[in-house]
């Protein structure tokens, strides 16, 4: 399990545009680069994003060679209900991640 | 700084300019090269005179110039590429000027002492203000989990001899390198953590700039967040720490630069488009954005050495350790802010 930072604001009014921020450990390894050994290393990052709000897809984002390692993803949504944010990153080599966090909405 | 004068120039005029320049700064540095080589003709002459050509088709004019990468944020060669010829010739131009300019090293004064964190940019700092945002947070939090848990031979973990990490080890990082009775010298805070856990965890100790490593050496020195350095004034490290200021004041490599000719004499100044930091090594272990990851001071002080083309010192050598010492004196009172982030 890689490691994350999830930042979810505590609260929020009904209606209002809060900014979830998240971090995840991974090294994001490109494939072109060599190693000690002069030998290319295989390519392992990350290639999808998902935040699901009570099951509603709310934002994707796709990540590619270039993105650097820890990626870190920040996006704002809309607060509406007290609900469970899901956060799911998939890669390479069958990474598949998912964390949770509760938005409330008062 | 005005700008008038080379508008008014047209833009070939100005680049043959520049170039004549280079090639007088080029010159010298080839003549002062020949004066070396002369001694030992063969293949180290045969070599300058090939420098001197491919740098003459330079400075003349040629069909792709070199372009100037930053010689000494980039020496780890991690995820960069090779400063190429251009870069040397500009980077001994650079040099020539700043020993004509530059008066003799003096160190910075106490209240003139400016962390690393001032000259960033203003996202860099965010990034490093907000835990949820700092990626150096992932090694702490690491280093938390090993700080609790035991290992396989040992019958303790960190935790079970120290306790509480945040109140046992709040000020630690900050009066380290501190006296070690058993040889006599300074210790670093990695040594002392890899002396911790073979001695009295019976593990095999952790590598150098291993991520564990880097976790423990994290957590423990984010206890010491806004703390100030606080150097132990113990006389028996007197004699390394003049030895460490040696080290930084000794011109060192093919450039013949020192430490203290841009982070004593030139902080604030521009090296390509980086501005010279003080040089103070108040947040590390830190997370750097050109390594994407965190990483010792001393790994700082190889990257710095290789730009310098010196030969590095070697990790946990003496002369690393005495120049770490020196360096966390001449940062003193400035706090601690590991896990600190820099470009």
């Amino acid at each position: 399990m890689a490691r994350t930072l999830i930042n979810v604001p505590k609260s929020a009014k009904p209606g209002e545009v809060v900014t979830i921020k998240t971090l995840i450990s991974h090294p994001m390894e490109t494939g072109f680069r060599p190693g000690a050994d002069g030998r290319i290393k295989p390519r392992d990052i990350l290639t999808e994003f998902v935040c699901a709000y009570d099951g509603e897809e709310v934002f994707r984002a796709e990540m590619f060679p270039a993105t650097a390692a820890n990626p870190y993803v920040s996006f704002t949504l809309k607060a509406e209900r007290t609900g469970t944010l899901t956060f799911t990153w998939r890669g390479d080599n069958g990474f598949d991640q998912t964390e949770t966090a509760t938005l409330n909405v008062a | 700084m005005s700008v008038g004068w080379a508008q008014k120039v047209p833009a070939l005029r100005r680049k043959t300019e520049f170039r004549l320049m280079m090639s007088g700064m080029a010159l010298i540095i080839n003549l002062a090269s020949f004066r070396g080589c002369a001694a030992e003709p063969g293949i180290h002459r045969r070599r300058a005179l090939l420098i001197w050509r491919r740098r003459r088709l330079w400075i003349l004019g040629s069909p792709s110039a070199p372009r100037n990468e930053d010689a000494v944020s980039h020496p780890d060669h991690d995820r960069s590429t090779r400063p190429g010829k251009g870069a040397e010739v500009a980077f001994g131009a650079w040099l020539l000027v700043g020993i004509m300019t530059t008066a003799s090293a003096t160190e910075i004064p106490p209240a003139e002492r400016r962390s690393g964190y001032d000259t960033m940019g203003a996202e860099t700092q965010a990034m490093q203000r907000d835990d949820t945002t700092n990626p150096g947070m992932l090694w702490v939090q690491d280093g938390a989990d090993l700080w609790e848990k035991v290992p396989s031979q040992a019958k303790l973990a960190c935790a079970g001899c120290h306790g509480d990490a945040t109140q046992a080890m709040r000020g630690v990082a900050a009066r380290y390198p501190a006296f070690d009775e058993r040889s006599g010298g300074p210790i670093d805070l990695e040594t002392r953590i890899n002396r911790c856990r073979t001695d009295n965890q019976s593990e095999a100790p952790y590598a150098q700039e291993s991520r564990e490593l880097l976790a423990v050496m994290a957590y423990v020195a984010t206890q010491s967040r806004g703390l100030p350095i606080t150097p132990v004034p113990d006389p028996r490290l007197g004699a390394a720490r003049e030895r460490g200021r040696a080290l930084f004041t000794a011109r060192m490599g093919q450039l013949g630069l020192t430490c203290a000719a841009c982070h004593d004499d030139n902080h604030g100044h521009k090296l390509g488009a980086a501005t010279i930091p003080q040089g103070h090594p108040n947040g590390y272990p830190l997370y750097r954005l050109e390594w994407q990851g965190l990483g010792s001071v001393q790994r700082r002080l190889r990257n710095c050495m290789t730009g310098m083309r010196a030969e590095p010192f070697a990790a946990g050598s003496s002369e690393a350790l005495d120049l770490e010492l020196y360096l966390m004196s001449r940062a003193a009172p400035l706090p601690i802010e590991t896990p600190a982030v820099r470009p």
